[in-house]
């Protein structure tokens, strides 16, 4: 039992590590929809890469850095109203990807993986994929923590200030498109926005500073993780939905629980 | 002049084929306050953002003394409750490189009147608090120029008084440069050594007095507005002290109390 549940449980943590601390900027800046919009770009990337040939989790990057950069320059330019923008991204993204899948029906693709995640898969190779992707995800996190922050608060303060905005606006993006790119092993892409943003929001009523959240954040999501595991091994639930479950039920008993000290 | 610490020729800024700004030239020299006044819609924002690089000009050149740092005090700041940030950790976040000498900064945080507020949440401010830290954020660099986008936005009128005399204060301290939007006429004159009303271009510009004969502000703000400007520098000692007795330290402070 303990080799075929380690390298989803160990997994399922660095992942979670990853998403809190993310998930708080996600959460600050109302960004939940663009997350979404990523995720189910994710799945036109795993298709782009069946078609071509190449390595999924690869595509999948790849495919959701370049919609990041993209997205990015759109937003920038304010044609359409940014929900709309992502709405018809979002969907049309999703429904191009559902339809190249069902092409390719002779190669057996895992729908019901792509779309709510297969956590007990995760075998020793994807292991080298996500830990080295949350490695460098949070060591960038950790290295622009500040200008973000200050970025986040208010842009043309942080501009004046001098730190380089579009950089920092882009370089957020692609962050969120690299974990979800990795997270989508895990919950899916129905629910991995869940991974970012419901840790966060939990994690903000405990507490005072930026930093304190994201740490409460990665702490919060890798109690789901656990938790979610636990969750599947025991009643053999799906394992992606059993992690969001724990972490939505964490979410409302911080919430429902009378608060210590002010408001 | 050479000496300005910016300069600014024939900006034009303009944004889906409207002209937003035309033909706008300054200069900003160091110690000195300048306004910039005129109706909704006249470019003032578009211009302090442009001259802040916030914006591009479509033609014109802004020239900045090297090494020049602005300090900047934003309209306003859209907070999210989602973000626990307390005022101590906000203002920790503007320190740069060039920290204004601790003896300075302690005067000038008691001048803006925050000590008490520096372990609240950002969001829990009120508008003339929040005003408040976001002047002392602008200061923490030590700037040359300063550029205040309506700094007495949301604050009543006692506070604004007190916000005009402290923005004088800040200038006589620092020695820097002043650029500042504001809407009323009344409260600018006395604290400003140069007006400029803007209407998509320069109508007019110089000391307040001079301004408010100018027949361009008398077309934009009537008659009363215009000479608001040069009555008020002959009242403000008078109009000053009978407020005096009222306004300053107890009144406020009790006002904060709630």
């Amino acid at each position: 039992m303990i080799d075929i549940l380690l390298w989803p449980w160990l997994g399922g943590m660095l992942i979670a590590a990853t998403t809190g601390p993310l998930g708080a900027f996600v959460v600050w800046r109302r960004m939940a929809y663009f997350g979404d919009t990523l995720a189910h770009a994710a799945l036109l990337g795993v298709a782009l890469g069946w078609m071509l040939h190449i390595n999924l989790t690869l595509a999948v990057v790849l495919f959701c850095l370049l919609l990041a950069i993209l997205l990015s320059a759109l937003m920038y330019q304010r044609i359409i109203a940014t929900d709309t923008l992502l709405g018809i991204l979002s969907h049309s993204s999703l429904a191009v990807g559902l339809v190249i899948i069902s092409l390719f029906n002779n190669q057996p693709v895992d729908l019901m993986a792509m779309l709510f995640g297969d956590l007990l898969a995760i075998g020793s190779e994807d292991m080298l994929w996500i830990s080295l992707s949350c490695a460098i995800v949070l060591a960038i996190l950790a290295y622009y923590w500040q200008p973000l922050l200050n970025h986040t608060i208010c842009p043309e303060l942080a501009h004046v200030e001098g730190v380089n905005t579009n950089f920092m606006r882009t370089l957020l993006f692609v962050l969120i498109a690299m974990v979800i790119a990795i997270a989508m092993k895990i919950v899916g892409i129905l629910l991995i926005t869940s991974l970012l943003i419901i840790p966060a929001a939990s994690a903000r009523r405990l507490a005072t500073t930026p930093e304190q959240m994201a740490m409460w954040a990665a702490l919060l999501g890798c109690f789901a993780a656990t938790g979610g595991m636990a969750l599947s091994w025991i009643y053999d639930t799906p394992a992606g939905p059993s992690v969001v479950v724990i972490a939505s039920a964490v979410f409302f008993i911080l919430y429902l629980a009378p608060a210590k000290g002010r408001r | 002049m050479t000496s300005a610490l910016l300069s600014a020729q024939n900006i034009l800024v303009k944004r889906s084929g409207r002209t937003l700004i035309h033909d706008v030239s300054l200069d900003l020299q160091a110690g000195q306050i300048t306004t910039l006044i005129g109706p909704n819609g006249a470019g003032k924002s578009t211009l302090v953002r442009t001259l802040l690089g916030l914006q591009d000009a479509n033609a014109g050149s802004i020239i900045k003394q090297t090494g020049l740092r602005i300090g900047y005090m934003p309209q306003k700041l859209n907070l999210e409750p989602t973000l626990p940030l307390t005022v101590q950790r906000f203002l920790d976040l503007g320190l740069g490189q060039h920290q204004l000498a601790p003896k300075l900064l302690t005067k000038l945080s008691k001048a803006c009147r925050i000590e008490h507020l520096l372990t609240q949440p950002m969001q829990y401010l009120s508008g003339g608090e929040t005003q408040r830290v976001l002047l002392l954020r602008a200061l923490l660099n030590s700037p040359h120029l300063l550029i205040l986008d309506e700094p007495v936005q949301g604050v009543d009128i006692s506070g604004q008084v007190a916000m005009y005399e402290l923005i004088v204060d800040i200038r006589d301290q620092l020695g820097c440069g002043i650029l500042m939007i504001s809407h009323d006429l009344h409260m600018v004159a006395a604290a400003t050594d140069q007006v400029i009303c803007l209407n998509q271009h320069v109508c007019c510009s110089g000391h307040p007095q001079q301004v408010s004969q100018d027949p361009a502000i008398i077309e934009l703000f009537g008659v009363q507005g215009a000479s608001a400007l040069a009555v008020y520098n002959h009242q403000h000692n008078h109009h000053h002290d009978s407020h005096g007795t009222i306004i300053p330290g107890k009144h406020s402070e009790a006002c904060h109390h709630d």
